[in-house]
């Protein structure tokens, strides 16, 4: 191999990524060809530079107290009251048992469906609110690959209301998903797509509606697919989006 | 002995000893000393929310990391200072030509670590943060996939670039000065 192509995977090398086998025959080069080794070392140095000058910013101690203080677990003050606050509990638990499960659900489903609506409002409210700026969906779909653990199928629009605007990634409770943008009567729908079992433990299998929400949503799970329709277009118009998306 | 739920004194463990890297990786984002502790403050705040569904064994730091950053995303800073990356960039798993250039031993030697903070300081955020996750944190290409949700190959390029217009800001402070 010249050394032009050696240098082509210098950086990979420095940075300790090559596989095993090549590691060893990279070393075995280093060592003998000078070009390889001046570069090497100055880019050795360069990494060195920027790991030094990167560890810049320190937290205060009274940040660092603050922080481990909130996450730091509550303890029980004494084996006595332990014994007592247990009994309580039990009896509260018992006589509770089945309500706290169901506004446990309930809660949590209802975390999801704000933490959408935070989405559609926060993308709304960027300069920059897609990513692929498209109004074909063989432009936009395709963007996505790679850059998502699934794939997902997009109506076709264009005889219809609603023009797509373009896509981006999105992140719900660190999940990576997909954020369509469709624009109708001009108001604009968020069409959001999530691996269905990283929700489902929060949203249940079936479809929900929501309650007491500030946009018309719809939401429901296709093809191992999570869906939210989320607008502050009209409910029908919502629906007949989510319909679209329902019929591919 | 006090009983305490295991799950706790798991996640207080885990996660105070990364205190200090994701505080500086935080500043580094939102260049502000403010936003940073509150974004480093829900980032806590969420990953304990969030700790009965982390399988452990696997990365918590990139865990961690992930969340941090998706955060400051979804944060207004984020927003404001997150650029689209052109897709004409980002091909995966194609190496950036090596450039005949000054040796960076000359440009290193001559840049003071102020000028390249600086010059960290002005990348897009998107070139910052991967220098700051190889480099600073020493995360392996897998480990940086992890937390960016990026293929490795767009890892490899995009550090490539990451590193090429770092030198160049370099090259044009020194030029300035």
């Amino acid at each position: 191999m010249v050394c032009e192509s050696w240098k082509t995977k210098l950086d990979t090398y420095l940075d300790g990524n090559l596989p095993d086998d090549e590691m060893r025959t990279f070393d075995a080069h280093v060592r003998t060809c000078p070009s390889c080794s001046a570069e090497a070392l100055s880019r050795v140095q360069m990494k060195r530079a920027i790991q030094i000058a990167g560890r810049r910013f320190t937290p205060s101690a009274e940040f660092r107290k603050r922080v481990q203080q909130s996450i730091a677990p509550k303890r029980q003050r004494s084996f006595r009251w332990q014994w007592l606050l247990a009994s309580v509990a039990i009896a509260v638990i018992i006589a509770g048992a089945l309500t706290s499960s169901y506004v446990g659900t309930r809660s949590a489903r209802n975390h999801v469906l704000i933490e959408v609506a935070d989405l559609h409002v926060a993308t709304l409210a960027s300069s920059s609110p897609v990513d692929v700026i498209s109004t074909d969906r063989h432009t936009v779909k395709p963007w996505f690959q790679g850059k998502i653990p699934f794939a997902f199928n997009l109506p076709e629009v264009q005889n219809s209301e609603f023009t797509l605007l373009g896509g981006r990634m999105t992140y719900l409770e660190q999940t990576p998903g997909a954020q369509l943008i469709y624009n109708v009567r001009k108001h604009h729908i968020s069409v959001f797509i999530f691996p269905e079992n990283s929700m489902r433990a929060r949203l249940g299998e079936r479809s929900i509606s929501p309650e007491k929400m500030p946009f018309n949503l719809e939401t429901w799970t296709q093809g191992g697919l999570r869906y939210f329709v989320i607008g502050d277009a009209s409910s029908a118009d919502v629906d007949n989006l989510a319909k679209l998306f329902k019929a591919v | 002995m006090p009983e305490v739920s295991p799950q706790y004194d798991s996640f207080e463990e885990l996660a105070m000893p990364l205190f200090d890297q994701l505080y500086n990786f935080a500043h580094w984002l939102t260049q502000n000393r403010e936003e940073a502790e509150d974004l480093v403050q829900e980032t806590y705040a969420k990953a304990l929310k969030g700790f009965s569904s982390f399988q452990l064994g696997t990365n918590f730091r990139a865990w961690m990391y992930r969340i941090l950053r998706n955060t400051f995303l979804t944060s207004r800073t984020g927003l404001r200072a997150t650029t689209t990356v052109p897709l004409d960039l980002e091909e995966d798993g194609h190496d950036v030509a090596v450039e005949n250039e000054n040796p960076e031993t000359i440009l290193m030697s001559r840049a003071s670590s102020q000028l390249l903070q600086d010059a960290i300081g002005n990348l897009p955020v998107h070139f910052r943060e991967i220098l700051l996750l190889c480099d600073v944190e020493e995360m392996s290409y897998q480990e940086i996939a992890e937390t960016l949700s990026i293929p490795i190959g767009t890892v490899m390029s995009r550090l490539s670039r990451a590193r090429k217009t770092l030198r160049d800001g370099v090259r044009m402070q020194l030029q300035k000065a």
